[in-house]
């Protein structure tokens, strides 16, 4: 039987029925990594002897009559801003390089708990700031339907990972689009839960008022069971909802009749025509599966963007003060501790992390504050009253997840600012703190290399809305394929009469 | 002050200071291209000044929880040794850093 063609339910259930053993599945998989992740690089870090220990771990147990959780014997890798206790944690950063964790995040202590085996460590954007993976100070990852394009990011490798089929699950992290945008360009499930709705305990801060971590799946339903093993109230975490989390599994099937979906018209506004045109397709399958469809109006969240790389900054700005050189990661030595300070700063951060702090401590220095940062807050106002006002009409809400598919690698890495553009569609539900996900839907037209890389759609849903949420993503996934199909003979039929 | 520096919304010499306040050194050149790369993004967020802002309220926190407290219950915390490990230097059970005060 083979491993790795296996959902993440189906290898659990397998593994648990003694059908196949974990260590047979996990040594499949890190086959996998070490023929072909030298071209990817969705890895920097393999835990080779960690991994099948921890497989040979879950076989003792099934063979003894144990249960060793949901998902048992499941590889699974998590972007390297997670902290896992006497392994490596590096942000991809020069500043943490080396650097143990003396304590486990709540998240992998979870997946541990639920029978997961860690298999590695992804490549992300230093300290998660950035949208392709190219800002890693340990290189870029590919994306694995074309070599020479981005996998997006900042959790490109978790993504890219997946995508791969090195792990069926994945834990990456989104502050404005960082899990959702790299699964849309790499084709596979991301989810952005609500914000609090999963603990942020030993997830190294970027924007504290923004991260989130959450799943990257080849499945809604593989997601839906990730997020119900990491999710749920952590005393350590002050921000943790403390809510129950509910059964996500149990409303995949339901379908979509009688639900009101709205199509946010400014989400849509610039986005590169193969995109738009399967997001109506997906407005279309919606409406043919029972629900109403219309277009909405979120006015607010035209000035997404803006805020968010106002706030984002700021907030970072103030977190990685942390990096000093005093308690832990690297130290440049100076002769006095300011110098110090700043040289290991210096020769540790990339430019992209250093562009942001300094916007950032711009945002909220003397005399900017009130133009900038507090300007920035209010708009966050607007936005989520503005997300509420279209949630009094609508059960969920569906936009584009990224303007365009992949890029070519370096095509955006001179400017900034169009770089910061691929966020567009993801920042709005990051600032109102809202779940949202990302589901595959057909691929776009043809790029220079003749490949037509994968298209995202976006779900969105009020607060605590991701029962909802899965809902619908669950009867996106099941109608893409046909959709695509369809999609494809009319596209043929067309330039055949054109 | 250059033509550059006037337009800017981020001028050199306000990279330079920002630069400071952020303990990081930039050289001369960064300067330069810090100062078009973050006025350019500033820039950007000019559209948020076309909004009336007046009476809306700031958001800081999306999903506001108060007086988050746990059980006063004695727990285990972070062992001094383990932190210790991973520090740049520690001498005698402390972090050590280059002198604060300049000696006279």
């Amino acid at each position: 039987m083979n491993a790795l063609n296996k959902s993440a339910i189906e290898l659990a259930t397998a593994i648990r029925s003694e059908e196949i053993s974990a260590v047979s599945a996990v040594e499949a998989r890190l086959s996998e990594i070490a023929t072909r992740d030298a071209e990817i690089a969705a890895f920097v870090q393999v835990l080779n002897e960690e991994a099948l220990a921890a497989a040979a771990s879950v076989d003792e147990r099934v063979a003894t009559g144990e249960d060793p959780g949901p998902l048992a014997g499941v590889p699974i890798a998590l972007k390297d801003n997670l902290c896992t206790r006497g392994i490596p944690t590096t942000c991809c950063s020069r500043i943490l390089e080396g650097w143990k964790p003396p304590y486990e995040a709540t998240v992998v202590s979870r997946l541990r708990n639920a029978g997961a085996v860690v298999v590695g460590k992804t490549n992300l954007d230093e300290f998660a700031m950035g949208s392709s993976t190219e800002n890693s100070a340990f290189g870029t990852t590919r994306n694995p339907h074309d070599l020479s394009c981005v996998p997006g990011g900042s959790s490109g490798g978790s993504a890219a990972a997946v995508a791969a089929g090195f792990t069926p699950l994945a834990l990456g992290s989104d502050t404005g689009g960082s899990i959702r945008q790299p699964a849309a360009l790499c084709g596979v499930v991301g989810v952005k839960p609500t914000y609090g709705r999963v603990s942020r305990y030993g997830l190294i801060a970027f924007a504290s008022s923004l991260d989130q971590i959450g799943p990257f799946a080849t499945s809604v339903a593989d997601a839906a069971m990730l997020l119900e093993v990491i999710g749920g109230h952590d005393p350590a975490d002050s921000t943790s909802i403390p809510e129950a989390m509910p059964s996500l599994s149990e409303c995949l099937g339901q379908g979509v009749e009688g639900m009101r979906i709205g199509l946010v018209a400014e989400l849509c506004d610039g986005v590169s025509s193969d995109v738009a045109r399967r997001v109506s397709e997906a407005s279309e399958a919606l409406a043919g599966g029972g629900a109403t469809v219309e277009e909405v109006s979120v006015p607010a969240s035209r000035f997404g963007l803006s805020a968010y790389y106002l706030i984002a900054p700021a907030e970072a700005s103030s977190n990685l003060a942390r990096y000093d050189g005093v308690r832990y990661g690297m130290r440049t030595e100076a002769s006095n501790t300011v110098e110090m300070n700043i040289a290991t700063r210096t020769a540790g951060f990339g430019e992209e992390v250093k562009r942001r702090i300094m916007l950032g401590t711009f945002a909220l220095s003397a005399g900017y504050y009130d133009a900038y940062y507090g300007k920035a807050l209010k708009v966050r106002t607007l936005i989520i009253e503005d997300f509420n006002r279209a949630y009094e009409h609508f059960d969920a809400l569906i936009a584009p997840t990224s303007p365009t598919t992949a890029f070519e690698i370096g095509s955006r890495t001179d400017d900034p600012l169009e770089m910061y553009l691929s966020d567009v569609c993801t920042v709005p539900s990051s600032l109102a703190g809202h779940p949202a996900m990302s589901v595959p839907f057909g691929s776009g037209d043809a790029n220079e290399n003749n490949i037509c890389l994968p298209v995202g759609v976006q779900v969105l849903a009020p607060a605590m809305g991701e029962e909802t949420m899965f809902r619908v993503g669950a009867f996106l996934e099941s109608v893409a394929e046909s959709v695509a199909r369809e999609a494809l003979t009319s596209e043929a039929l067309a330039s055949r009469d054109g | 002050m250059n033509e550059n520096s006037d337009s800017a919304r981020i001028s050199e010499e306000a990279v330079a200071h920002v630069a400071h306040l952020a303990r990081l050194r930039v050289t001369p050149e960064e300067q330069k291209i810090f100062s078009q790369q973050l006025s350019s993004v500033l820039d950007y967020g000019k559209a948020m000044e076309a909004l009336n802002l007046d009476d809306v309220p700031p958001t800081s926190h999306p999903y506001p929880l108060n007086n988050v407290l746990r059980d006063d219950e004695i727990s285990a915390g972070s062992s001094r040794d383990e932190v210790l490990a991973v520090a740049p230097v520690a001498q005698d059970n402390q972090f050590r850093v280059p002198p604060v005060l300049e000696q006279t």
